[in-house]
């Protein structure tokens, strides 16, 4: 069986899986990681997302041995001990999330979107999650809470700047 | 997904040594679309060779009159990369999703041919020019039909290379489920004319629609396109959309492709 | 108010858990040693299992047991947990739903074979060896062929497909209204099926426990206690106090998790007979095929109405899919959860329902949000808008004329419901304000300056939910009643533990339930915790659907917390020296009146177990008090939803611009969650009128078995909502709620529809059903401009 090795939330791992164990099963079941979540076949949910060397990806679609070598994030590893992402913190005051089931890939895929785009208006933020399905929120507090997100994160560049 | 040995090789070489080892060894390029087949069972390759590891493969170059684009370019780099003429890069930023774009890769569409992905009507529409580790492939000779193309058993697309057009313009109709192409159209006026290529609709695959680029030839304006003259058994019909719907919506998307060029 | 009592947006205490990964799903558990289940599913909808050959499967890598339905055919079938009569008082027809397909398979994804092995991968891999030897039989999925009785048979002992064939009303005394009539309108209509789709894919653990005996089932679950009484007494003949059953975090249920599955009894049955705990993880794709599916009725209705416009009378004949078997609450969904309704806001004095239930070879069909609810709603406020259009009056002015008037409360419907309280004009008129009614004809002017057709349309409606007083379901063939438990433990340090019979899969209860606490008991919110989804833990349980947790299981909380206080007086009246009747208790202080004496909250806790000179024959040492509540009766939260779309008419594409929905939902305990959960139903009634729909080919294959075929919303499909509440209180419970779960699925879909016909009525168009797809609205468009085209 091959071996992977990689940085995961910043820690080294290294472990022998099938070559079909896709990422998303290396997390869950070798690493414990349980945040990152598989709610389809298809790869149309978005509930696996989580960063590869800064980019969000489905880990459902993609090999633990393609990541060999890359650093990974996932829920578990975006807050700061038990200070909440800005991103985390703000699905929290605008209600964003409801089942908590789709919740780590939408806020993996939101982080992304402000890596891009640090101020999105509503519309660029409802296409860039065109691929994490929400079943319960409708989404409306999705948006509002990326916004609020967006604003604090500035807030945060604007204050380290001085 | 059944298991399989893979295979990380770093050069284009090593690759096709893999390819040619295993009984029944499949290439992966951004693995979009085969690792989803894999899990659903559909495909079992003996040998998946990953060109995930030849650095050679990924890159955009300005070559002044056309672009290169390397075989494992991310449909995000190609939609960000300002190298890349705009109708280009605004097609590939939106192809499937964000987390699809950030793996996804041209040199993977485009082997896969898949009827309803948006790459190929470009390749079409902008003349572009497959470049294989043995050959070049216009694109016109390249898509041979649904899921088919004209690479050989063990040739590997290293880059495709886009002349720039004067002027393009691709259109999306979207499957309201899949987000897939239902009817995309792809206008382009280039050197050697205007060509129209249509992605989605047709039941074997991409093609070039031959009347509307006739008759924008001789009037580049939405007014002067028809798309009624597309047989209607050449388009694929299922629960999303009817061959007739398709038709019309060729007929649409072309004209509005044209009206984005004509600003 | 406080800010963490009733009324107030507390942010929730649960989230903390779900935005760092930490949330407890089905399938993040594992237990020690445990095995991996694959089902083997039938491919075909119906056939004769002819041959079932698992010798390959058994020996193959990593496998520890195959199983078939010849090993499951002496358990109890898989319960339906409410009978229905025929129109001669006769019962249903209730065939056998066994665990594992016994002879026959029944609709494509009827499990065949149980496969289990040390890894999920070598399930999957030995499911492959079966050989199935499977005699196609021609399948019946459309319901009118179905019931036609020359073509295939579901079940033998159902003849001509029918589960039952029922009524309300007396039709001749309707018949007579529409004598008098003016004018009558009618309509042919389909409610879309739907598939659930919450997020997380079900799930269950099956665990034995061989020094104790005990059986452990972690499963996905609405409702745990009425998991392990199904499964515990009709099908594996468990007794309850040797079955644990666990919903932890649950993923999204919208109705498709109460049900119990036979993937649950399978986990559990076959655990001790491996000796190892088993899980069984459900594939999207599996889903598709086996949770139970939503709506699917179709429908033909007549109004009469007199010239002025008011409704005379209503006649309704719907035939409701069951799919190939009974799930748990199926049968009452067309009926008592559906014909109950047809009065809606409205005085319609005389009504006639009758409801054929069918049996096809499809997935079972039961609850989806709303559930029976935004059928009639549908179809109700799809007629009066065409009723609307057809004599020409206002859309608004034709609801206000029949609206029940705000002072008839307690109202008496013609179809048994009697609604305790509503407002309907003030619903009106808050959603007609915000939606900036008046200046629609502006917007639709504008929009058709580029190209676009505006519409807008209505819907007010009225639901019946809170589910539901025991004496009146079960006097209507419910199995079960539907009363809610709660038990209030103080600790000795005055932090509280509230165990509850509901269960929260993404509505807040930790949260909700926990303020109700903290406003009664005066204590800080963070000394409150919410138990629940743990038959160990929680005495008893009816669980969470039918808008019923608040006004149920509140109600129980409610009512605990008041044997709480009162033991607590008891307490503070000895250690104070003074009467019982003179303590007060307010803002977590115990006081005698008249005096400067006072207890805080937590002395009285710690007092409680501490108790050194309590006179024992009067006061029992401890503060713990455990309630059951049974509501009086059904809830009536109503509303008004109004939906305005752009049309392209060159494409046919819907665009939802604008989505106003004003609810009565009663008192509001935090005004945030209820406001999400109004979002969510409304994007569930958006995505059931323009997007979702479930398709099964004549052979009976899903068509739409994935979501690249089934179209489920995304952020980029809707819109922002306007979304606000009026109030009316629930006369007959103590927090005067009402119930919000359901309210945004049940009254958004017409408005929606009514919309994409508003804005295709001035090209002819004058029907379009549900989903209005692109391809739909385009053709409905061509056949408008071409009519002989459409023939």
């Amino acid at each position: 069986m091959p071996n992977v090795s990689m940085t995961v939330n910043g820690k080294q791992v290294s472990q022998e899986v099938e070559g079909r164990t896709l990422l998303s099963a290396f997390l869950r079941e070798k690493l414990d990681l349980t945040g990152t979540h598989i709610g389809c076949d298809t790869s149309q949910c978005g509930a696996c997302v989580v960063h590869v060397d800064g980019k969000s990806v489905k880990s459902c679609t993609l090999l633990a041995v393609q990541a060999d070598g890359a650093s990974v994030t996932t829920i578990e590893g975006l807050a700061q001990g038990d200070d909440l992402h800005p991103m985390q913190a703000a699905f929290r005051d605008c209600h964003g999330l409801q089942c908590g089931f789709c919740t780590p890939g939408m806020v993996m895929s939101a982080v992304d979107l402000l890596q891009h785009n640090p101020d999105p208006s509503d519309r660029e933020i409802r296409e860039w999650l065109e691929g994490n399905i929400c079943r319960c929120t409708g989404y409306h507090n999705i948006v509002k809470a990326v916004k609020q997100a967006a604003q604090s994160m500035k807030g945060q560049q604007a204050a380290a700047a001085e | 997904m059944h298991n399989f040995d893979y295979h990380r090789p770093s050069s284009l070489d090593d690759a096709v040594a893999a390819l040619g080892k295993g009984e029944d060894a499949s290439l992966v390029a951004g693995g979009m679309t085969l690792i989803p087949t894999m899990k659903q069972r559909l495909a079992a390759p003996s040998d998946l060779v990953d060109l995930g590891g030849i650095a050679d493969l990924v890159g955009i170059k300005d070559d002044g009159d056309s672009v290169t684009i390397g075989a494992m370019t991310t449909h995000a780099a190609v939609a960000a990369s300002s190298a890349v003429p705009p109708s280009l890069a605004a097609l590939a930023g939106n192809i499937g999703d964000a987390q699809v774009r950030n793996r996804g890769t041209i040199g993977g569409s485009v082997a896969n041919n898949d009827p309803t992905a948006c790459y190929p009507s470009a390749c079409l529409a902008l003349g572009a020019t497959i470049v294989t580790n043995a050959r070049e492939i216009p694109a016109d000779d390249f898509f041979t039909g649904m899921f088919e193309t004209a690479l050989e058993e063990s040739e590997i697309i290293k880059a495709v290379r886009f002349p720039k057009p004067e002027a393009g313009n691709y259109q999306k109709f979207e499957n309201p489920a899949s987000r897939y192409a239902l009817v995309g159209v792809f206008v382009a006026k280039t050197k050697d004319g205007v060509r129209v290529a249509v992605t989605g609709a047709g039941n074997d695959g991409v093609f070039r629609a031959g009347d509307i680029e006739q008759a924008l030839s001789a009037n580049f304006s939405p007014d002067a396109v028809d798309s009624s003259s597309i047989p209607v058994d050449s388009l694929n019909g299922d629960i999303h959309a009817s061959a007739e719907y398709r038709q019309h919506l060729i007929g649409v998307m072309a004209r509005r492709a044209v009206a984005a060029i004509n600003g | 108010m406080s800010d963490t009592g009733i009324g107030a947006s507390v942010k929730r205490k649960e989230d903390q858990r779900f935005l760092t990964g930490r949330g407890n799903y089905t399938d993040d558990i594992d237990r020690p040693n445990q095995t991996y289940a694959y089902i083997l599913r039938s491919p075909m909808a119906h056939a004769r299992i002819k041959g079932l050959n698992i010798d390959a499967a058994k020996a193959a890598p990593g496998v520890l047991a195959v199983f078939t339905g010849a090993d499951t055919a002496g358990l109890g079938g898989i319960p339906c947990g409410w009978g229905v009569n025929n129109k001669d008082g006769s019962p249903m027809n209730e065939p056998k739903h066994p665990v594992l397909a016994e002879g026959k398979v029944r609709h494509v994804g009827d499990p065949v074979a149980l496969v289990v092995a040390e890894t999920y991968a070598q399930a999957k891999d030995a499911a492959e060896a079966i050989e199935m030897d499977l005699e196609e039989l021609p399948a019946v999925v459309n319901m009118e062929k179905a019931i036609a009785g020359s073509g295939p048979q579901v079940h033998d002992d159902a003849p001509s497909n029918l589960c039952y064939d029922w009524e309300l009303g007396d039709e001749a005394e309707v018949d007579g209204a529409f004598k008098d009539a003016a004018h009558v309108v009618s309509i042919d209509i389909t409610n879309n099926r739907l598939v659930p789709n919450a997020m997380e894919p079900r799930a269950a653990i099956g665990e034995f426990d061989k020094a104790t005996g005990e059986y452990t089932l972690y499963t996905t679950s609405q409702n745990p206690h009425v998991i392990r009484l199904l499964m515990g007494a009709f099908v594996l003949q468990l007794p309850e106090h040797k079955l644990r059953v666990v919903a932890p975090d649950v993923g999204g249920g919208f109705g498709s998790k109460i049900y119990h599955y036979a993937e649950e009894a399978m986990v559990t049955w076959a655990a001790p007979r491996v000796g190892r705990p088993i899980k069984w993880v459900a594939e999207r794709a599996e889903s598709f095929i086996s949770d139970a599916h939503g709506r699917d009725h179709i429908t033909h209705a007549d109004l009469a109405l007199d010239k002025e416009g008011k409704f005379l009378g209503l006649k309704v004949y719907t035939k409701a899919n069951m799919g190939a078997y009974l799930s748990t609450f199926s049968t009452c969904v067309p009926t008592y959860l559906h014909s109950t309704l047809l009065a809606g806001v409205y005085t319609t004095p005389k009504i006639y329902s009758e409801v054929k239930a069918i049996f096809t070879n499809t997935v079972p069909v039961d609850a989806y949000r709303g559930a029976g609810r935004p059928e009639a709603t549908y179809l109700l406020e799809r007629l009066v808008s065409k009723a609307a259009w057809e004599l020409g009056m206002d859309q608004v002015e034709i609801r206000r004329k029949n609206f029940i008037p705000k002072d008839a409360f307690p109202y008496q419907t013609p179809v048994a419901l009697q609604y305790d309280s509503g407002d309907y004009d003030a619903t009106l008129d808050k959603a007609l304000e915000l939606a900036d009614y008046a200046g629609f004809p502006a917007r639709k002017a504008e929009a058709a300056k580029r190209g676009k057709l505006r519409g807008i349309g209505f819907s007010t409606y009225v639901e019946a939910c809170g589910i539901a007083p025991s004496a009146v379901v079960g006097s209507l063939g419910a199995r079960a009643g539907l009363f809610e438990s709660a038990n209030v433990r103080v600790h000795p340090t005055g932090s509280v533990s509230i165990f509850t019979g509901s269960h929260s899969h993404g509505q807040g209860h930790e949260t909700t339930f926990a303020q109700l606490v903290s406003d009664t008991l005066g204590i800080p919110l963070e000394n409150v915790d919410i138990v629940h989804g743990d038959t160990n833990k929680v005495a008893f349980g009816m669980g969470t659907y039918g808008s019923r947790s608040l006004a149920v299981g509140g109600e129980a909380i409610m009512k605990a917390l008041g044997k709480v206080t009162d033991k607590a007086k008891k307490i503070a009246a000895h250690i104070m020296e003074a009467s019982e009747a003179d303590i007060e208790f307010k803002d977590g202080k115990f006081t005698v009146s008249g005096t400067d004496k006072e207890m805080a909250f937590g002395e009285i806790a710690l007092a409680a177990y501490v108790p050194h000179n309590f006179p024992h024959d009067q006061l029992e040492p401890g503060l713990e008090e455990q309630a059951f509540y049974d509501p009086m009766n059904f809830t009536f939260p109503g509303g008004c939803h109004i939906c305005e779309v752009e049309v392209d008419p060159d494409t046919g594409v819907v665009e939802v611009v604008n989505m106003t929905a004003a609810d009565d939902v009663g008192r509001v305990i935090n005004p945030m969650i209820v406001e999400g959960q109004i979002h969510g139903g409304l994007a569930q009634g958006i995505g059931q009128a323009l997007l979702e729909q479930c398709i099964y080919d004549e052979d009976g294959q899903l068509v739409t078995g994935s979501y690249m075929d089934y179209c489920m919303p995304r952020a980029d499909n809707l819109p922002d909502f306007k979304a606000a509440t009026t109030e009316t209180l629930c006369a007959h419970n103590s927090l005067g709620v009402k119930g919000c779960g359901e309210v945004g699925a049940i009254g958004s879909p017409p408005s929606v529809i009514n919309a994409v016909i508003d804005a295709l009525r001035e090209r002819g168009v004058t029907d379009i059903s549900m989903p209005a797809t692109p391809q739909k609205v385009w053709q409905a468009l061509r056949a408008a401009e071409m009519p002989a085209a459409a023939e």
